[in-house]
């Protein structure tokens, strides 16, 4: 028989799981509906702005407000996907049709376990992280995981059974690989400047990235190329517009999801937005000091419960700023080729991510041999 | 039996199961399929084991990028349900899985009646008889990363130069392998 506490320790942890995952949807919902109305503004147009919920709409300020801003928009066009006839094309693998946008969801979804988005102070003075699970590889978790959701694009292409599926599927491959590397490789020099010389903590965790930026220099200043390559690299790995080679529908219809309808297609939309989200967040946390203030500026905010709320509201803002600039880009710069997409991954990215690499490893050996006076 | 043991069970049969199917699946992209669920399985072993470290590295590594790069061959070269598999093929694939299957009986069995589980046999130790103990500390149990680096840096020194030499060489191998040889234009 489960103890009583073990069962209480379970389930406070699966109503935690629940509310990120609704959070984190959530936030990816309304992404779409910030693409469009991004869109529209920087085309000078005017974007959603007629649905309306029944009773909400009523309200004498606020609902016309909310419903000029489209903020119905998102539940309209979930309900819509949800509604539609579900086709599936001849001649298709069916197992692995219906497969591959689960795949691609369970990816995106998962990372976040491993996310801080604040930090709170107990009763005793200690300082503990706002986390699902604090993994001491926090960031190599994220890394393994948001790999394997290429399986959803690459089977999704492969099953379909259609040309312009296919390529697309294999666009996707090659370029995950090829930009995978640099990512990983712009990431070490920043483990390797936060974790100290006789550091208890081995320092891959998210969390012990974030804490060393608070009231110091953001990482963002210390190492703007680790920044500019992972920031370049997460463009590709989430598919958005300059590498949307999977998709790009200019030369492939719809990409990997031509041959996809209904909720299935809206699968694979939710866990793109998903990734950026997530993504986003990750950026925030590892380049702009997370949930800290502005740099070198001690947090204004009280120590209390008021004050991990404000943190946590900051961290949503850079994230927020984060998603924007990901639209801002998609509507802004054209399509790369996909030769292009190779050559400047392998032959520019790659060589100046080790470049950047060497260059930090000799620069922290150098501090750390002036700080121990050896000879 | 607590929840560790049916985690265990889970897995293990997730990762032997995986790998069973594999091998006997027709076509090739559901064995990469199957492959991806062993390589899963196993790494969830590791994390019952406590590696995290090394689970992770699994799925990066195997399944992350180096499956990736089995199905994009599988769907680029596009092989079908029976590519490959003539008649002398097979005969030799039949032949190379009996004869490893034999192997893998006959060293099961020596393994068990050398290490006594049945009775009366020998003591199979990894120990060799008479070796002197090696003065000094053994590097501390540890689960975390800083411990792996440590080891490798200071222990495994010598095999981690090892493979980081053969990796050069395999990298070297394959820029001779697919440099082409340049036409003279002028």
């Amino acid at each position: 028989m489960i103890e009583f506490e073990v069962i209480q320790l379970v389930a406070i942890k699966v109503i935690f799981a629940f509310l990120m995952v609704g959070a984190v949807m959530t936030m990816a919902g309304y992404s779409v509906l910030a693409e469009r109305k991004v869109s529209a503004w920087m085309q000078g147009r005017v974007g959603p702005n007629r649905t309306v919920l029944p009773l909400v709409g009523h309200i004498p300020i606020i609902g016309p407000l909310l419903k000029g801003l489209g903020m119905f928009q998102p539940l309209a066009d979930g309900l819509k996907f949800l509604f539609k006839e579900e086709i599936v094309p001849g001649h298709v693998n069916k197992f692995y049709y219906y497969l591959a946008p689960i795949v691609a969801l369970v990816p995106a979804l998962t990372t976040m376990t491993v996310l801080p988005f604040g930090e709170f102070t107990n009763s005793d003075g200690d300082i503990l992280p706002l986390i699902l699970a604090d993994l001491d590889i926090g960031i190599l978790f994220i890394l393994a995981v948001s790999s394997l959701g290429v399986y959803g694009i690459v089977l999704a292409g492969w099953s379909s059974n259609s040309k312009y599926s296919f390529l697309g599927g294999i666009r996707s491959s090659a370029q995950m690989i090829s930009y995978e590397l640099a990512m990983g490789l712009s990431l070490l020099p920043v483990f390797l400047w936060v974790s100290e010389p006789g550091a208890v903590a081995s320092s891959l965790s998210l969390v012990e990235i974030v804490r060393s930026q608070n009231a110091s220099s953001w990482l963002l200043i210390i190492q703007p190329i680790s920044a500019l390559i992972f920031l370049i690299a997460l463009f590709a790995e989430t598919n958005r517009l300059p590498f949307d080679m999977p998709e790009s529908e200019t030369d492939l219809v719809g990409g990997f999801h031509t041959e996809y309808g209904s909720f299935k297609f809206g699968i694979f939309f939710v866990a793109e937005y998903a990734h950026i989200v997530i993504g986003s967040a990750i950026f925030a946390l590892l380049f702009l000091g997370g949930w800290n203030f502005l740099p070198w500026i001690d947090n204004p905010w009280p120590s209390n419960w008021l004050g991990s709320l404000i943190g946590i509201i900051w961290f949503l803002t850079k994230t927020i700023g984060l998603i924007f600039f990901f639209i801002w880009v998609r509507w802004t710069l054209p399509r790369f080729r996909y030769d292009q997409v190779m050559t400047l991954g392998w032959t520019k990215l790659l060589p100046l991510a080790l470049a950047n690499l060497i260059f930090y490893v000799l620069l922290v050996t150098w501090i750390d041999q002036s700080n121990l006076n050896l000879p | 039996m607590n929840l560790v043991d049916i985690l265990f069970y889970l897995f293990a049969t997730l990762s032997l199961g995986g790998g069973i199917l594999m091998v006997c699946s027709k076509h090739p992209v559901s064995a990469a399929m199957f492959m991806i669920i062993s390589l899963v399985g196993v790494a969830s072993l590791f994390v019952l084991l406590e590696a995290f470290f090394l689970a992770v590295l699994q799925i990066l590594v195997y399944a992350g990028a180096v499956m990736v790069l089995f199905l994009f061959i599988i769907m680029l070269v596009d092989v079908g349900p029976n590519a490959g598999k003539t008649s002398k093929m097979k005969l030799i694939s039949g032949l190379a899985g009996a004869f490893l299957i034999s192997l893998l009986i006959v060293s099961f069995l020596i393994i068990v009646q050398s290490s006594g589980w049945i009775g009366g046999g020998a003591n199979w130790s990894p120990i060799i008889e008479g070796a002197e103990p090696v003065i000094g500390d053994n590097l501390s149990f540890s689960t975390s990363v800083k411990s792996f680096g440590y080891g490798l840096m200071t222990k495994y020194m010598l095999p981690l130069q090892i493979s980081g030499f053969l990796l050069l060489a395999a990298m070297v191998g394959v820029i001779v392998l697919s440099k082409k040889e340049e036409q003279d234009t002028n």
